[in-house]
């Protein structure tokens, strides 16, 4: 920003030093001059022409720029880069295989399919360019001395535009002046951020008192501000006046590009930054490219093929050289000469040939796979989208895929972190009960409401009202009855109309308002606090029409009332109405801006205008409330109305302003508004505040008008009371609290209250001075809040403390010169603001603290078990405090009360260490449970910090679930304990700890916290890892993770926006993974291998017949067969087959989680599954090559005579092994298959047929039309592919009866009828693998792999692994017994069925119910359980190798060398069966500190 | 073949969206339809020993009895074959094998008798066979020029780099260029039949007829059209480096003349293998019956196609043919060979759907 040639006649020195001063800074500022100053001269000596302008391009190419770039782009790609170095390789003339020109065929095509897909969606970015460029918009225009339409391009900086309302922003505009009589301006951000709430913008202080419109012509000023950067919440920078004087510019003025301009007339501002400078095109950046696992794997093969090509060349090579060699100087007729006629010696025709070779392979690099994985995986992000039932009708809203690219991964994982508020919750705050100076109140009542929405959504029936319909001031006692009836009314109408959750969307949508389900509108008041609050009130009112000092009343009435003003007051609330939307409630008294100088500051206050404004503040408030009370007069007991006037009366005559300012609202028929009061609706920009807000309401205390100088409350008996809004310090991330300064209308005092989280609250808390009673009870007041508060965090509910403090004016005016001076500051403003902030908040008077709930979002803890069941470890890392996070992990099922709990709480690096050194030991001695008595004594003796979790749940403490402890661990871990433990010392320690517990939960813990133990676990462990949260704290974490899922709720859009998935619901995260994942990952890896088997079988068909040719680099198939044989005729059924293609259906991979275990382990796609495929590659070329040979051998047949049938029959193996890998047979499949075959034949024939001499070299001339007439040909297309595929086929067969896969047996149960499946199912799930109930058939083929657990359980916990080696002999040993059949049969049985049940989420007691089913079972289940001891464990390892259960494998291996393997071997199905076990563990450790849960 | 049972599942989830207040708000919800909830009907097998083994069975059974057909009809083709390379000392072709090269002059001539066991009726065929030659090699099947042998003019005067180095002689193009052709083979062969009553009746080979048809008449042809001096027309190109005679004195019938000579096209036809055949000669019109008589024949060869410098071998094969071709016992051995590994297959999953699979019955049952 060369700003020296804009003056250059200047000379004068103060100018030149500011401009050199200037340059300094230009490197972090921008200048913005008004362009109109500018318009008279010429383009050049205007200030802003350097700054972009508004004209945007987001296209990346121009038509010249296309064909180049483009290309350029695509040689990025390693492949590209290789396929058309082999095409050109061809036109070198010694080393040219094929004819050059079809050698470029299909790379010419592979990068012409990409440039055309570019083409397109440039093309559709130029037309959304285009129409966004020329949309119009109102611009200054000097000549003509008014607004004139200009398109959105033509904009530049420094031009004023005019805004009228719903228009959108076409540039980032600082607010000049506004229509509105607050100087205000309203925004909706959806577009940005995706908040629908209304953002109140400001005009620039120095423009706020203009009474006039505002003139751009005598506008002079000059804006300094921030070089243009991305961050949407931040804009400084200050405006210069030609007067000299500066004012900071806050983000509160900037306008930003992409919002809709709401409830405003007119706005007129000047364009700051435009065009690509806005802060909404900084912060658009495109999708994000990763690579997932099965990608980095088969690029793994990938080199390996480039390994098998250059062997495969460099043998033939070799080949060609010796065979050149052995006729020495007597050259063969065949051995033709170099064109020139030279004769080339033995190596250098190897090496000539080495290239050739390269070139005839080069197939085997599969060129097309890169471009069908990715027609693919569009394809499977196309059917994802289209799933109805990942489809939210609450919130019309699918599932997004944002990464195109990474389908796959969602069938691999193995981790899943996820954030708690929001995502396992609803992020309905729902207000549940408060304590007040000390005082409980259960709010019974509410939690019975809340209880009947639980139970309503647990039938998946929530209901739906008519947001705001219900009337709300119908008395109390008669208040949740009515309710109740209306609400299961509508429930029952909605019902019948079977279109129920249309309503609910519908409603949703016309009410356009967050935070306000009926649920979390309606609370129900306890009696008791709302009989203190009336009473509280009205002394209050009695009070002040006595003239007494309000400071009279009780002290814990005033607690009362000032909690509850609090609760209304302190907030950033937006108070809007129903009717009009979005129209703002005109409640105005006075016109007055928060203090914002010290001159303000001393104007306002000096005792005078102190009076006046009071006075006239309280008076008009008065008046509204005596009109209002005129209006419900039913409602609220006003017996005092007529005192009231004669009391206005009075006090009128000492005011002399209010006239002035008492307004008189336009529609004030009482009745009128009423109504109009009991829709008002509250935007909130978090649910807690939204549920305060509402839960004083219900204790008519309600908040009517919120403008940025004053907050209007509704009050029982006073009426409407206006509080002087001085300062609103917004909440944030680090002090945890917010904090409102108000002047109190009632007692006139500068007074702070301050909402925030109960830790942070409690410290700020002033000392209790217990010399005088008043600080006995504020220290008992503190004591028992306290106390309380504990109780709500047991409870899982948020807590929040309510605080105030009253200032002085001296206090006030002193904080205020700091404060004015930080908010002034350029530099570090932030900092200066934040320490204001700390100065206001000390010394607090705690008033009392709520308790809110959160509700869990429907069916989450179903999906967590389900997850857990398909080996999903899932932690949980939440902001939240440490009781309230363990609370909601009981409620979602991830802690189990059965479970026993680590809780890791350190205060120092030092503790940490130790706590987890401790830990480590704990479990290995958990684990290894050996008799060695003293020594886990002594351990638990040393060990003090270690506590375990007592369990909430009072009925599991009986003795016998204790098995259960041996292998079920918790952790809990405290932000500050994470950041020691995540040191670099530590965290390996962390980790062992951390994955031997089934659940983990990180409390207080940070965003960069979340994302460091994302990136821990990941890097570390070497796991898979899926992120899942909704909020922007959980953006980073979001980023970190292999897989990052938003969910598209309620707290803005940044999550999703980092995404790679968005989820309208937590427990959609099931379908999610365990279906779309699973289909995605089996079928690209499917289609992954079969490419590379494809292609492999191809080439060596070639590779074969260089024995036979010389090794000359000569192929039997004919150019174009090779060419296109990928391109064309085998393309269409793998892609078919890599889309459709469904192992088990949908309903049975959500019904065994376990088959997830499938994708984590990467079954499909193994390293050596790709050898085996080469190898059955290369048989079957074998066997295609050599029965053509055989049958041929030393007959008349012609190159490519010979040649075709062998690409025929090629073909034909290749379709019928896809055949054979398919699983699913749709038309489509036929359909392809069919389609390929005749393709081929078409193709064939028309070739043949079309020139006799074209296409030199190979001359095929009528070469199909012969063969089809041989009945030879027809006879090896028959003998060809059987023989090819008879080893496949027939290992397919005994794999699938002797030892299916997990995902076979769920084939299997497929295939059963619903019936039956369903009842196979709900058996599997209630009753605990009795032996008595009917035995399904199906499971009978859960024979599991050999492979199954063993090798998993070494893999997973190599703590374990110094014990591995007698436990795997031991298990030989048990093989070597052998099982007699009908023993494996219930065996296997036992396999199946019990696992599902020991972690069903469903049946809360299933434990228990399964004891007094089982104990008389017991013996007859032994011999069963003998059977499946003996019987091969690895066999019986596929359920069982989950992560989760691996580890209990791993325990109750590692106890077999100690001694007694029949009481210790725990296998986990059979809960029975381990309890002596168990006992026999519990009574040996002694267990001083077990506290059994 | 194999378990199947079309599992099309019923759309009983179907709800419709077609509220009173659904029309007003476009619902982004996704179409209920089976292709885009994946649902369509579908025919899913299952390989399990059960379902697979009448496969194994059905494909023993139809295999074996075709393999058997095809061996029968293989071993009823006659067949003679006779090596005139000259190898050995005692061949009566040593000696012209010995000293012969591409540029000798003088044509040297052998004689070989041989007896026929067995009469050979219908068409006989008679080839000559090389082995060790690689017409399959990459330079050499590229080294000719397609549209000079479709007689094109200015092909036949500057004809395709291809060719190189077989292109141009002597500063004339070569007609026909390129090293097939100029590799072509020369050997005169004929056949006499020793009658037991002491004559020696030459029997009549048939040199047309022996190539396909669409290289004769569309592949191939002579540059000038119809002009039946061939002489004229391949005045100023000069003969391939190895051969004797220019391309217009290769028969003395102009059907048979220039590139559309039949002997010259079954050579351009490059074989597969280097081990091969080429038809050389039909006996149709013999006057005797069977064509050809048990007895002694006499094979005289006028040798000159030198073999010995890559180790080749020159044979004449004499042989019926039947409707799969020549003689080739392989594909019945092939078809008998897999039918039998089926079956035994099909025996072992009978065994192990026995042993373990049985329960798998019950699954079928129970259905």
């Amino acid at each position: 920003m060369a700003r020296d040639g804009e003056d250059p006649g200047m000379a004068k020195t103060p100018k030149v030093k500011r401009q050199r001063k200037k340059k300094t800074k230009e490197n972090k500022t921008r200048t913005v001059h008004a362009n109109l100053l500018y318009d008279h001269a010429k383009g050049e000596e205007n200030p802003n022409r350097h700054y972009a302008n508004n004209k945007i391009k987001t296209t990346k190419y121009t038509v010249l720029s296309f064909l180049p770039k483009n290309l350029f782009e695509q040689f990025h790609r390693f492949a590209n880069v290789y396929f058309v170095f082999i095409a050109l390789l061809n036109f070198v003339p010694v080393v040219n295989a094929f004819q050059p020109e079809l050698a470029l065929a299909p790379v010419v095509f592979i990068l012409s399919v990409t440039a055309i897909k570019d083409l397109w969606e440039d093309y559709r970015r130029h037309r959304s360019d285009k129409e966004i460029n020329h949309m119009d918009c109102l611009v200054f225009s000097r000549v003509e001395r008014r607004y004139v339409e200009k398109y959105w391009k033509e904009v530049r900086v420094g031009d004023f535009i005019k805004l009228r309302c719903n228009e959108i922003l076409p540039a980032d505009v600082l607010l000049l002046s506004s229509s509105d009589p607050d100087r205000l301006c309203h925004i909706e951000t959806a577009t940005l951020d995706g908040e629908t709430n209304l953002k109140q913008r400001q005009v620039v202080r120095s423009f706020f008192d203009l009474d006039c419109d505002f003139d751009p012509l005598k506008y002079y000023s000059i804006i300094e501000c921030e070089k243009p950067n991305n961050d949407l919440n931040r804009f400084r920078g200050y405006i210069i006046h030609r007067s000299g004087r500066r004012d900071a510019l806050y983000k509160e003025n900037l306008l930003l590009r992409g919002c809709t301009i709401r409830n405003t007339e007119e706005a007129v501002g000047i364009v700051i930054y435009a065009g690509h400078e806005t802060k909404a095109m900084l912060n658009n950046n495109g999708p994000r490219y990763k690579r997932s696992k099965l990608e980095r794997q088969m690029n793994v093969d990938v080199f390996w093929c480039v390994i098998i090509l250059l062997v495969m060349c460099l043998f033939t090579a070799v080949g060609h050289g010796l065979w050149m060699f052995q006729y020495g100087d007597k050259r063969p007729v065949f051995d033709v000469l170099s064109p020139e006629g030279t004769d080339l010696s033995p190596i250098m025709s190897a090496i000539y040939l080495f290239l050739t070779m390269i070139i005839v392979f080069q197939v085997l690099i599969p060129i097309s796979l890169f471009v069908s994985i990715e027609i693919v995986k569009i394809c499977q992000v196309y059917f994802i989208h289209q799933d109805m039932e990942l489809y939210d009708e609450e919130t019309d809203s699918q599932l997004q895929c944002r990464a195109l690219n990474i389908t796959e991964d969602l069938g691999q994982m193995q981790y899943i972190f996820s954030d708690k508020t929001g995502t396992l919750t609803e992020n309905k705050m729902v207000f549940r009960r408060c304590t007040v100076a000390g005082v409980e109140y259960s709010h019974d009542a509410n939690a019975r409401r809340l209880a009947m929405y639980q139970e309503m959504d647990s039938e998946e029936e929530e209901c739906t009202s008519h947001g705001g319909t219900l009337p709300r001031r119908d008395s109390v006692a008669s208040h949740q009855s009515a309710r109740v009836v209306l609400r299961s009314q509508s429930t029952k109408s909605h019902r019948r109309t079977g279109s129920r959750a249309e309503a609910k969307r519908a409603s949703i949508l016309s009410k356009h308002t967050a935070f306000s389900s009926p649920m979390e509108k309606d609370i129900t008041p306890d009696p008791q606090l709302l009989d203190k609050v009336n009473e509280c009130s009205s002394q209050m009112e009695f009070m002040r029409f006595h003239s007494q000092p309000t400071s009279q009343l009780p002290s814990d009435l005033a607690d009362i009332i000032d909690f509850f003003i609090a609760l209304t007051v302190c907030n950033t609330v937006v108070v809007s109405s129903p009717n009009q939307p979005r129209q703002k409630v005109r409640m105005r008294f006075e016109l007055k801006s928060p203090v914002k100088t010290i001159e303000d500051f001393i104007k306002r206050f000096t005792p005078s205008r102190l009076t006046s404004g009071s006075n006239s503040s309280s008076s008009s408030s008065l008046i509204t409330s005596r009109s209002s009370n005129k209006g419900c007069s039913s409602m609220l007991s006003s017996p005092s109305a007529e005192s009231t006037l004669t009391k206005l009366d009075e006090e009128k005559h000492h005011g002399s302003l209010e006239h002035a300012f008492s307004p008189v609202p336009p529609c004030y028929d009482g009745k009128a508004w009423n109504i109009e009061e009991g829709e008002l609706r509250y935007e909130a920009e978090s649910p807690d505040e939204a549920a305060l807000v509402y839960a004083a309401r219900a204790y008519k205390c309600s908040l009517v008008g919120r403008l940025p100088d004053q907050v209007t409350v509704e009050l029982p008996h006073l009426g409407k009371l206006s509080f002087e809004l001085l300062h609103t310090l917004g909440f944030d991330s680090t002090r945890k609290r917010m904090s409102v300064v108000v002047r109190h209308p009632l007692t006139d005092q500068i007074t702070v209250y301050t909402k925030g989280a109960d830790s942070v609250i409690m410290d700020l808390i002033k000392p209790p001075d217990t010399g005088n009673s008043k600080g006995k009870r504020q220290k008992k007041i503190v004591s028992r809040t306290q106390n309380y508060l504990n109780l709500y965090a047991a409870d899982g509910l948020r807590t929040l403390c309510i605080a105030k403090k009253i200032l002085s004016k001296e206090q006030y005016a002193c904080w205020l010169q700091r404060h004015l001076e930080a908010e002034t500051a350029i530099q570090g403003r932030e900092e200066l603001l934040f320490e204001s902030a700390l100065r206001l908040e000390t010394n607090l008077q705690l008033l009392g603290a709520t308790g809110i709930e959160d509700r869990l979002q429907d069916g989450v803890p179903e999906t967590i078990a389900s997850l857990r069941q398909a080996g999903l470890q899932i932690w949980v890392l939440t902001g939240d405090k440490q009781e309230t996070a363990v609370n909601i992990a009981y409620a979602c099922k991830l802690l189990d009360p059965e479970e026993e709990i680590l809780t890791l709480n350190a205060d120092s690096q030092e503790a940490c260490a130790l706590l987890l050194e401790e830990s480590l030991h704990y479990i290995q001695a958990k684990f290894l449970c050996n008799s060695t008595d003293q020594s886990t004594k002594a351990f638990h003796n040393n060990f003090i910090p270690f506590d375990i979790y007592p369990s909430s749940s009072p009925s599991s403490s009986s003795s016998h679930t204790a098995p259960f402890m041996v292998h079920r661990l918790g952790l809990v871990i405290d932000g500050r304990t994470l950041a020691y433990a995540l040191d670099k010392t530590l965290e390996d320690k962390f980790l062992a700890v951390a994955r031997s517990c089934r659940s983990v939960l990180c409390c207080r813990s940070t965003p960069l916290q979340k994302s460091m133990v994302v990136k821990l676990v990941r890097n570390k462990l070497k796991v898979m890892t899926l992120a899942i949260g909704d909020g922007a704290n959980d953006v980073s974490m979001i980023q970190v993770a292999d897989v990052g899922v938003g969910i598209s709720g309620q707290e803005g859009m940044q999550a999703v926006m980092a995404s790679d998935f968005a989820l309208p619901r937590f427990r959609y995260l099931k379908k999610l993974l365990l279906v779309h994942g699973h289909w995605c990952y089996s079928r690209l890896a499917n289609m992954i291998l079969y490419f590379f088997y494809k292609n492999a079988m191809f080439v060596a068909l070639i590779f074969w017949y260089q024995f036979y040719c010389g090794f000359s680099g000569s192929a039997m198939i004919d150019q174009w067969y090779l060419i296109f044989f990928n391109l064309m005729f085998s393309a269409f059924p793998q892609l078919i087959t890599g889309t459709l293609d469904k192992d088990v259906s949908a309903e049975t991979l959500q019904q065994l989680p376990q088959l997830y275990v499938n994708g984590q382990n990467s079954e499909e796609y193994k390293p050596y599954m790709f050898w085996m495929n080469m190898i059955d590659a290369f048989y079957q070329s074998l066997i295609c090559f050599f029965i053509p040979y055989f049958a041929y051998a030393d007959s008349d047949v012609d190159l490519f005579t010979w040649g075709t049938p062998i690409t025929t029959l090629a073909l034909f193996t290749i379709l019928v092994h896809l055949g054979i890998e398919t699983k699913t047979w749709t038309w489509m499949n036929w359909l392809s298959i069919s389609f390929s075959i005749a393709l081929f034949f078409t193709v064939a024939l028309c070739y043949n047929a079309s020139c006799p001499t074209c296409y030199s070299p190979s001359n095929p001339y009528w070469t199909m039309q012969r063969l089809l007439q041989d009945p030879l040909f027809y006879l090896l297309c028959i003998i060809t592919p059987i023989a090819a595929l008879l080893p496949r086929y027939f290992y397919r067969a005994c794999q699938g009866t002797l030892f299916p896969s997990p995902v076979q047996v769920g084939r299997q149960l497929d295939k059963l009828p619903a019936e039956t499946r369903r009842n196979i199912l709900s058996l599997s799930r209630v009753k605990v693998g009795s032996p008595l109930s009917p035995k399904p058939p199906f499971l009978s083929l859960s024979k599991p792999p050999v492979t199954g657990g063993n090798k998993k359980d070494q893999k997973s916990f190599p703590s374990s692994k110094t014990s591995q080696g007698p436990v795997l002999q031991t298990d030989q040993q048990g093989q070597r017994r052998g099982p007699t059949d009908s023993e494996r049969g219930l065996s296997d049985l036992y396999t199946l069925v019990p696992t599902e049940i020991d972690t069903l989420p469903y049946t809360k007691d299933a434990p228990q119910l399964s004891e007094e089913q089982q104990s008389p079972q017991t013996k007859d289940s032994e011999g069963l359980d003998k059977s499946l001891e003996t019987s091969d464990l690895s066999l019986s390892g596929w359920i069982t190798s989950t992560p989760l259960l691996t580890q209990t494998d791993s325990i109750q291996l590692n106890l077999l060398p100690d001694g007694d393997a029949q009481c210790v071997r725990y296998t986990r199905d059979s809960v029975e069966k381990v309890k002596p076990a168990a006992q026999r563990t519990e009574q040996e450790t002694g267990q001083p500190l077990h506290v059994t849960s | 073949m194999m378990a199947s049972s079309y599992n099309a599942k019923d759309e009983d989830g179907h709800i419709t969206v077609s509220g009173p207040g659904g029309g007003a708000l476009r619902s982004k919800k996704p179409e209920n339809t089976a292709f885009k909830q994946q649902r369509l009907p579908a025919w899913q097998p299952i390989l399990t020993a059960g379902t697979v083994l009448p496969a194994f069975f059905i494909i023993g059974l139809i295999f074996i009895p075709i393999g058997i057909g095809l061996y029968v009809t293989s071993n009823n083709i006659k067949e003679f074959e006779i090596d005139y390379t000259g190898v050995d000392m005692s061949s009566p072709c040593f000696n012209c094998s010995q000293n012969y090269s591409w540029n000798s002059t003088k044509p040297c001539t052998c004689t070989i008798p041989f007896y026929l066991e067995q009469p050979y009726e219908g068409n006989v065929y008679m080839y000559y066979g090389l082995s060790n030659f690689y017409q399959n090699h990459r330079r050499y099947v590229k080294s000719r020029d397609d549209s000079q042998l479709h007689g094109d003019m200015d092909s036949l005067l500057k004809p395709s780099k291809e060719c190189e180095p077989y292109a141009m002689h002597d500063n004339k193009p070569i007609a026909p260029c390129g090293a097939i052709a100029n590799s072509m083979f020369n050997d005169t062969l004929e056949l006499f039949y020793n009658d037991p009553n002491g004559t020696k009746v030459q029997i009549s080979l048939a040199n047309t007829g022996i190539a396909w048809f669409t290289d004769k008449y569309v592949k191939f042809k002579n540059p000038g059209g119809d002009n039946a001096n061939l002489t004229a027309v391949f005045q100023g190109t000069t003969k391939p480096v190895n051969w004797r005679k220019p391309v217009y004195e290769l028969d003395k019938n102009a059907s048979n003349n220039g590139f559309i000579n039949e002997d010259f096209i079954v050579w351009m036809r490059t074989a597969a293998l280097p081990t091969f055949r080429k038809l050389y000669r039909t006996i149709k019109d013999s006057k005797m019956v069977p064509t050809l008589p048990r007895g002694n024949y006499t094979l005289e060869v006028v040798y000159n196609y030198p073999v010995r410098s890559f180790e080749g071998r020159k044979r004449m094969i004499l042989s019926t043919i039947s409707w799969m071709g020549g003689k080739n016992p392989f594909l019945g051995i092939a078809y008998i060979t897999v039918g039998s590994v089926c079956f035994f297959l099909g025996v072992i999953l009978l065994v192990i759907h026995h042993k373990c699979g049985n329960r798998n019955n019950s699954t079928d049952i129970s259905n």
